[in-house]
């Protein structure tokens, strides 16, 4: 028997960057919320204190603060003509748990996407014809621009206090910054954050080969902070510990850190942990979300009923909840019908290891934070003449030292034995001299036909409901991309003077045993068509208008850039829709 | 009508006790005796320990794997007004002591002392994996839940994959140690007039070693270079990650490459370019000279 809770004004699914940003604006504009999250509540003082927070093995190693793939994991293979097996344990990605979802144990690159990703099929069929793009591309416009959004992402890096150095205020390039982004309204909340050696290195190097490198937007906080609703931050101790660990610092942008404190004080909020949403439930019309049903940590079912349903589950976790629940028509990619699954991408990234003379630099690699980085853009986007290389898409390189960490970051140059005196002795004469960037080349992944996301025939979660199956593979443009983007990286190195520079390039097929990013996008993506999207340019679900749907799973493709500044823009852009346009007169804001 | 703004108390919930903590490394607990070879069958709750309602439900047999077995107590809870607060429910570390046993054999654990020795051999200036207590270390992991597979998702068929798709194998480290370091034994007694693999020489050792990782050895009944991988894993996190584990013993492997521990606060020096930080390492338990021995 499923017992029944009373009804709410909305229901969240899912309390990490996006449910928290949507909770708290709809609380905000009075209505009744609820958060229902699939695990613990999360807390800095108690949960990872800085005494303890600093466990590689526990938290980098045996990944405790993620998703144990015993409560669920997904199916994978390259090719629709495999079979999918499970991910048994976590490799390419690590999925989030917990109140906080991603915002706990990200690194807190804070960054916007171009004008032209938004608009991306018509600027380069534009510029280079559409015959330039391979046949079975499917990338496609958002239907919101980037002026539509810049306001949104300037709230989001003032509620993290974001640190940086801005490159374009209002059309004026500033010098220091990123000469390449979108005008933004007014600089960074904080200046960037002291750079290590290698970054001024690289840095220098950058620039004597002509390129305009910039520190990395990140939300570590350069200096104490406090945010807009009255949240306060300490200054970053560049402890090493960042990404896959929570900072006890108070130090990182959370959702704990920035906004959870004074959420958690509304009378009409409340929140409810360890326990899984598994389905939407639509009302007889089938054309409306009647609220959500749950699954407790005993095993006990239950209903929430509610007028307005907020999918905030995370890419992958959305793209199953709607597959589940019946919601839009599944993807079929060999029909080339359906739009729950379809435009599936993640992030093309590779990593040059660098080796320096051990008697001349010292580089302290454990003085580090989670985005503290040195960057250039010229090879993002579309930010050069794509035309003689043969391929679209690009990303940020940079120099970006996250951590020291020995069990993780102990490079010896390729042929040394992987065991034995001669192991140990390079480890201990390259620690101090070598340089392996955290994030290093950040491409772009555009989407394909034969790149989706369906329900997988024969593997079951513990609850006996379908897996979701992840098919996925590099095609020759991306391929091509990193190769050219890896070899500018590689330059800037032996610039600096490195003695060997170690290319690792991103090749076919996909591999889900290595960690690339947890930036997996598409799957349910917004558009202005309905026959190619699952949501409107409101994040509103073509099918179900009481349901919005955040999180990069609405992203038509993936630019070269960490998605989260995006993600919580875009929630802010949907908060504002319906505080603005929905509670006014509830229903489809988009005539399809 | 749409959005009622009626304000709800808190709903309270039935206490029901659950567990949250997947990945430490530290031992399952002992009611739940998640051992190698009494692992409880899928679905099966009976001789467990946990204070489950009686009343099963749909989700409920399926839940078993998921419950059995971690190692803190949570349940769903309502939160309203305030954000919920205990004094560190659950979440400090525990510290690994010496002592005897847990996982190995004694004759398991010999042979692993020589392994992790071979894998990092003394010199001069640095212990090697044994003095660093690497066999230690393995041994307390695989007692716990990373040994018995405990948060990955071990539900079948299984079928062997290709590389990309990551190790599809139906043994846990456990059993994969147990069976490996069987198999190894064999090997070397057969091939070596009797001698098992403590009794060969070092460069012996080594010479087997190296076979396995090639693939020139094969054992029976379990994948040699799978076994080998494993080792190439564990005995490194053994010799870096933070000695509250067993391993790094008096952080003899931060030492030798200069690693200052958890020292948290590098404010001071992160301007400071290319000077070697002057700090010795510290550890979660802190550092031997705080905590002088008794005399
Ligand atoms: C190690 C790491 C480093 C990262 N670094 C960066 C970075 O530097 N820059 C950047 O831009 N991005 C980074 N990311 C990505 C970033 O974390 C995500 O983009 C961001 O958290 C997404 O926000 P979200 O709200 O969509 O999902 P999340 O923050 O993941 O929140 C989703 C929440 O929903 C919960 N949930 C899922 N399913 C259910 C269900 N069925 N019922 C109830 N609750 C459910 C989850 O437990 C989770 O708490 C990183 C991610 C990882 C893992
Ligand atoms: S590097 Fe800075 S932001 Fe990251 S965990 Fe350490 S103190 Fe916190």
């Amino acid at each position: 028997m499923v017992r029944k809770l009373p009804r709410k004004d909305v229901v969240i699914i899912g309390l990490g960057w996006t449910g928290s940003i949507m909770a708290y604006e709809l609380a905000d504009a009075g209505l009744d919320v609820i958060a229902i999250e699939r695990g613990p509540w999360r807390n800095t003082a108690t949960d990872y204190p800085p005494g303890y927070a600093a466990d590689e093995l526990r938290y980098r190693i045996r990944h405790e603060l993620f998703l144990s793939p015993s409560q669920t994991t997904f199916t994978f293979r390259n090719k629709m003509s495999q079979t999918a097996l499970p991910i048994r344990s976590w490799g390419a990605f690590m999925p989030p748990n917990g109140v906080g979802g991603g915002g706990v144990h990200w690194n807190a690159e804070t960054w916007r996407f171009l004008p032209s990703d938004f608009v991306l099929k018509t600027h380069l069929t534009e510029r280079y014809g559409a015959s330039f793009l391979p046949e079975d591309m499917t990338i496609q416009d958002w239907g919101v621009t980037y002026d539509e959004l810049e306001p949104h992402y300037d709230r989001f890096e003032y509620l993290c206090g974001t640190s940086g150095q801005a490159g374009n205020i209002k059309g004026t390039i500033m010098e220091g910054g990123n000469p390449f982004e979108g005008p933004r309204s007014r600089p960074y909340p904080n200046p960037p954050q002291d750079q290590p050696f290698s970054h001024t290195l690289f840095g220098k190097a950058a620039r004597d080969l002509g390129y305009k490198p910039f520190p990395q937007p990140s939300g570590n906080m350069s200096r104490p902070y406090q945010n807009p609703l009255g949240v306060r931050l300490g200054p970053c101790t560049y402890c090493g510990f960042c990404e896959w660990f929570g900072c006890g610092n108070y130090s990182k942008a959370s959702p704990q850190t920035t906004i959870l404190p004074v959420l958690v004080r509304k009378p009409n909020f409340s929140a409810r942990d360890n326990s899984e949403v598994v389905r939407i439930d639509l009302d007889s019309s089938g054309k409306r979300a009647a609220g959500v049903t749950f699954v407790d940590a005993a095993g006990e079912e239950w209903e929430q009923p509610a007028d307005l349903v907020v999918l905030s589950a995370y890419t992958i976790f959305n793209v199953q909840l709607l597959l589940l629940s019946g919601i839009g028509k599944a993807y079929d990619p060999a029909a080339n019908t359906g739009v729950i699954g379809r435009n599936f991408t993640h992030q093309t990234t590779s990593d040059v290891v660098s080796f320096f003379d051990p008697a001349k630099f010292v580089f302290n690699p454990f003085i580090a934070s989670g985005a503290i980085g040195m960057c250039i853009d010229e090879f993002n986007g579309d930010n050069f003449d794509h035309g003689p290389h043969g391929f679209v898409g690009g990303g940020y390189v940079g120099q970006v030292q996250t951590n020291g960490r020995p069990i993780e970051t102990t490079p010896v140059p390729e042929g040394t034995p992987l065991w034995g005196a001669q192991w140990k002795k390079a480890v201990k004469e390259n620690y101090q001299s070598a340089l392996k960037p955290g994030t290093g080349v950040h491409g772009s992944m555009y989407s394909y036909r034969d790149v989706y996301v369906d329900l997988d025939p024969t593997y079951k979660d513990r609850f006996n409901r379908p897996l979701a199956r992840i098919t996925m593979d590099f095609h020759d443009n991306e391929i091509k991309q990193n190769k050219f983007l890896t070899d500018k990286f590689a330059e800037i190195f032996q610039a600096m003077g490195a003695k060997h520079v170690q290319k690792e390039y991103r090749k076919a097929p996909y591999d889900i045993t290595k960690y690339q990013t947890t930036h997996l996008c598409g799957g349910a993506i917004m558009g202005s068509d309905p026959n190619t999207s699952a949501l409107n340019r409101y994040l509103q679900s073509w099918d179900v208008p009481n349901l919005f749907v955040m999180g990069a799973s609405a992203f038509p493709q993936n630019a070269g850039y960490n998605p989260t500044g995006t993600v919580a823009a875009l929630a802010y852009w949907a908060a504002d829709a319906i505080r603005s346009k929905y509670l006014k007169n509830p229903g489809q804001l988009i005539n399809a | 009508m749409f959005l009622s703004r009626t304000k709800k108390g808190a709903i309270s919930f039935r206490p029901v006790i659950t567990f949250n903590r997947w990945m430490t490394g530290r031992p399952a607990p002992t009611k739940a005796k998640i051992g190698l070879r009494n692992r409880p069958a899928l679905g099966s709750l009976a001789d467990s320990s946990l204070d489950m309602p009686m009343r099963r439900r749909t989700f409920l047999v399926s839940l078993a794997t998921w419950l059995v077995g971690t190692t803190s107590l949570t349940r769903a809870r309502m939160i309203h007004g305030h954000a919920p607060w205990s004094p560190y429910p659950n979440s400090a570390p525990e510290l690994v002591r010496p002592g005897p046993w847990q996982f190995f054999t004694l004759d398991e654990a010999r042979a692993m002392e020589a392994i992790v020795d071979r894998i990092i051999p003394p010199d001069p200036e640095t212990p090697g994996g044994k003095d660093a207590g690497c066999a230690v270390f393995i041994d307390r992991q695989l007692k716990g839940p990373y040994g018995a597979s405990q948060n990955l998702y071990t539900l079948g068929p299984f079928t062997k994959g290709t590389k990309e798709q990551g190790p599809q194998s139906e043994l846990t480290p456990g059993e994969l140690y147990r069976k490996g370091l069987a198999a190894l034994n064999k090997h070397c007694t057969s091939t070596h007039g009797g001698k098992s693999f403590v009794e060969l020489s070092p460069t012996e050792q080594d010479d087997v070693l190296r076979k396995i990782e090639a693939g020139e050895i094969k054992f029976e009944g379990v994948d040699a270079q799978g076994f080998f991988s494993a080792l190439l894993k564990d005995v490194p996190e053994g010799f870096f990650s933070d000695p509250i584990h067993g391993g790094n013993r008096d952080m003899v492997g931060w030492k030798m490459i200069g690693f200052p521990g958890i020292r948290y606060d590098y404010r001071d020096w992160v301007s400071r370019h290319n000077e070697r930080y002057p700090l010795p390492p510290v550890s979660i338990a802190g550092r031997s000279d705080w905590t002088p021995a008794k005399s």
